[in-house]
């Protein structure tokens, strides 16, 4: 049956939400405060891995990226989806070992994945420093420009009756309305069957209890150099680093873009509430970077920037009906996966209006789940 | 890291000045510019050759003062609380700093109109400077276009090097130069440099009220459309020297987080200079031409040294030399018509190759950046930023380390300041 849906947020989640429901036949309303796709959306790198830190993240991770390559046909030239593979870097016997159950995760799940030694390492990706134990390459592995491919999933809804309001949500009421103030600054009450909150970190003052909190990060974009790195690599350092906990950390992790130029990162830091770049910490994420790839040094970088995602407890995000208030389901907490996992998350809450089963458990994300014991 | 009483970011006619007077107290005294010699834009490669009276007593007065000139070295950035980070010949290099004076001069104003991208259309100062570099000009005709002083001491000085230039065309009507010639009347040093600038320019037709709507050429410029409103007409030339006024280097300011004056201009008639750690003088806080530079460096210099009451003395010229910025902005205001001289196929930001049609239907800079690329090259929309804010009325053009391209390098050493407090 077809609903009236107000969805909050126009980043990846939200326009993926909107293009799924309106197709869905629902009678979608978006609210976007800012800019489309200007918010975690434009922070992340667009990676679009598949993940194995737990059963549910692997299925959620998985069946998103299926979910792209099905889209791909259809995306706009400028949205650069990429089938460039990920490349995870192992630099001693320890992390080798890492690349040998990833390797049998995979490929028992029937993904294709490739070990490397040394030599396979230096084949593919020439600029890696030698002496590195090897790597695991996941050619499935994609990266998307996420605001472009933002923009179109969302006018693909507009095109099926989705209206776009720009305001700024100030209340959601029990009475399944949305009361938002428009840039006029004149209030509105937008009543709808269902809200669907996907609007990251500011959720928080929204919605009493939410369980995210902002992880801060910072990239740094260079100059054309293409062909310098092939796929997206990354550290499996990331597994041992202070990468799983609370403190201040980085990982070496470059992207190619289609333009020849590279995406830098990874930094991860919370209890921060502001955008600027934090020196330090971008020393140590550069220089991380050079451990692995010594010739970056050269590199002329043109632009360094910060910006949250929105972290849960247990690094699940949050999907499906909020716990107490009626009409509101949640789609918010993809910390550093959003880009990816937006797609299934559209079908899971699609799947949840429509009664459908889903393809994957919705169970693991449910908003209602004890995330105490985890992470 | 060397660490300067005075550091002076800009080795212009401001950052000159301040360098002077700053240096007379015995301070140690820091210069630091892109630019393998002093001058900045304006007075490059006159030091042995000074064109002006200004610019020969100037030179003379540095070259008696004790300053140390760190010279193609680029600011990309704040190194820590106390320090500024650049790169010189690919190499990080800090310099600290008691005082900062930020003297970092104006770039040219770039709009975008058919066939502005041909090789061959140039900025006026762009082409100015490439003809001091050694670009051979005699004999070619060159159009001078756009609006401001500048196009006036350009075509003097193409001419003075052989150019024919075909004419200036000046988009500013007539009507609107009234105060602006007035302004240059009434000040004796302003009046003899139009007088000679006059006499240079003899024989070049000045088209006020005249603006470029297409640069036309296969390979190259052929050719350029000029219209006056009522009729076009095309000029055959080898070169389009095209600005439409500047626009002030405010970035590292912005980065500092200081838009500090010499002065408090909210006083209309200020007697007390304003005193801060780091200030920002010259075309950087808005463009009030030379003398207005020259004061204002000198009143940062001295005020870096302790030299109050000489400063105290200067601030009447300065509240004189600066009022001279509100002439030029309203006798060299831009015409509506200019924005409407792209088509849709018009290159607005070059470094990612946007076009004008891909930009229109936006509606703030962020929007348009994060969907079509525009400012995300190597410039960071230096050039389109200032452009799109005239064409579009976008205010949000964003403002991110570092200043300017970088080795990773170097940008792991950039320290950003602590978010201001409230």
């Amino acid at each position: 049956m077809s609903q009236r849906v107000v969805i909050i947020g126009a980043g990846i989640v939200g326009a993926a939400l909107a293009r799924s429901l309106s197709r869905d036949g629902h009678h979608v309303t978006v609210v976007e405060s800012g800019v489309i796709g200007g918010g975690a959306t434009a922070a992340g790198m667009g990676h679009i891995p598949v993940m194995d830190d737990s059963a549910a993240q692997f299925s959620l991770c998985n069946y998103s990226q299926q979910l792209w390559e099905q889209l791909a046909p259809e995306l706009p030239i400028e949205a650069e989806y990429d089938r460039c593979g990920t490349l995870w870097v192992a630099a001693d016997v320890d992390e080798m070992a890492e690349v040998e159950r990833k390797h049998q995760y995979f490929t028992s799940r029937g993904l294709p994945a490739e070990i490397l030694d040394p030599g396979g390492l230096t084949t593919f990706e020439p600029n890696l420093r030698p002496g590195l134990a090897g790597g695991l390459r996941l050619p499935g592995d994609r990266v998307v420009y996420p605001p472009v491919a933002t923009k179109w999933m969302l006018a693909q809804a507009q095109t099926r009756g989705t209206t776009l309001v720009y305001g700024t949500v100030t209340a959601i009421g029990l009475d399944r309305t949305v009361k938002a103030t428009l840039p006029s600054k004149r209030d509105v009450i937008i009543e709808s069957d269902t809200v669907i909150y996907a609007g990251g970190c500011g959720g928080r003052a929204l919605i009493p209890g939410l369980e995210i909190r902002p992880r801060k990060g910072h990239l740094i974009i260079t100059d054309r150099y293409s062909g310098f790195v092939h796929h997206q690599i990354l550290e499996l350092g990331y597994l041992k680093s202070a990468h799983g906990s609370d403190q201040d950390s980085v990982a070496f992790n470059v992207q190619p873009r289609p333009t020849g130029q590279l995406l830098l990162g990874s930094s991860r830091q919370f209890g921060v509430d502001h955008s600027e770049i934090d020196g330090p910490l971008l020393k140590r994420m550069i220089d991380r970077s050079f451990e692995y790839m010594p010739g970056l040094a050269k590199i002329s970088a043109i632009r360094a920037w910060t910006g949250f995602r929105a972290a849960t407890p247990d690094s699940l995000p949050l999907i499906g009906p909020h716990p107490s208030i009626p009409g509101l389901l949640l789609a918010t907490g993809h910390e550093g996966l959003g880009i990816t996992t937006a797609m299934g998350t559209a079908e899971l809450i699609a799947d949840s209006l429509a009664g459908r089963t889903s393809a994957i458990a919705p169970e693991p994300y449910f908003p209602s789940r004890d995330m105490a014991h985890h992470g | 890291m060397e660490m300067y009483d005075v550091l002076i970011v800009g080795a212009g006619p401001a950052g000159m000045a301040a360098a002077v007077r700053a240096s007379q107290s015995g301070v140690r005294v820091g210069v630091v510019d892109d630019n393998p010699d002093l001058g900045g834009q304006i007075w490059r490669n006159e030091k042995l050759k000074p064109k002006s009276d200004e610019s020969k007593i100037w030179f003379e007065r540095i070259r008696s003062a004790e300053f140390d000139f760190i010279a193609g070295t680029r600011i990309v950035g704040q190194a820590s609380e106390n320090s500024l980070l650049g790169e010189r010949d690919g190499e990080p290099i800090e310099l600290g700093y008691h005082h900062l004076i930020l003297a970092t001069g104006a770039r040219e104003l770039f709009l975008p109109f058919p066939g502005w991208t041909l090789p061959n259309v140039m900025g006026a100062g762009g082409l100015q400077a490439l003809v001091k570099s050694g670009l051979p000009i005699e004999g070619k005709t060159v159009v001078v276009a756009g609006s401001g002083p500048l196009l006036v001491a350009v075509a003097a000085f193409l001419k003075s090097r052989g150019a024919h230039v075909a004419l200036i065309a000046e988009q500013a009507p007539l009507w609107r130069l009234g105060s602006f010639g007035l302004a240059v009347a009434r000040d004796a040093v302003k009046r003899r440099q139009a007088l000679a600038l006059r006499a240079e320019t003899k024989g070049i037709p000045y088209r006020t009220g005249t603006w470029p709507v297409e640069a036309l050429g296969h390979e190259h410029l052929e050719s350029i459309r000029l219209t006056n409103g009522r009729s076009t007409w095309q000029v055959v030339c080898d070169y389009l020297a095209c600005g439409f006024g500047l626009v002030p280097n405010s970035e590292l300011a912005g980065f500092l987080g200081s838009g500090i004056q010499t002065c408090d201009d909210s006083d209309p008639h200020p007697t007390k200079p304003v005193q801060a750690r780091v200030v920002s003088v010259g075309e950087s806080i808005g463009i009030g031409g030379l003398a207005c530079a020259l004061v204002e460096g000198e009143i940062a210099g001295l005020l870096a040294s302790g030299q109050v009451d000489k400063a105290r003395e200067l601030i009447p010229k300065r509240t004189k030399d600066r009022e001279f910025a509100t002439v030029l902005a309203h006798s060299f205001a831009l015409r509506d018509e200019l924005k409407k001289l792209a088509t849709p196929d018009t290159i607005v930001c070059r470094c990612e190759d946007v076009k004008y049609s891909a930009l229109v239907n936006y509606s703030n800079f962020t929007s348009a950046k994060l969907q079509t690329r525009c400012g995300m090259g190597p410039c960071q929309a230096k050039v389109c930023g200032a452009a799109t804010t005239f064409l579009f009325g976008w205010t949000d053009v964003s403002l991110r380390p570092p200043l300017g391209p970088v080795s990773l390098a170097t940008l792991a050493k950039v320290q950003q300041p602590h978010p201001k407090v409230g």
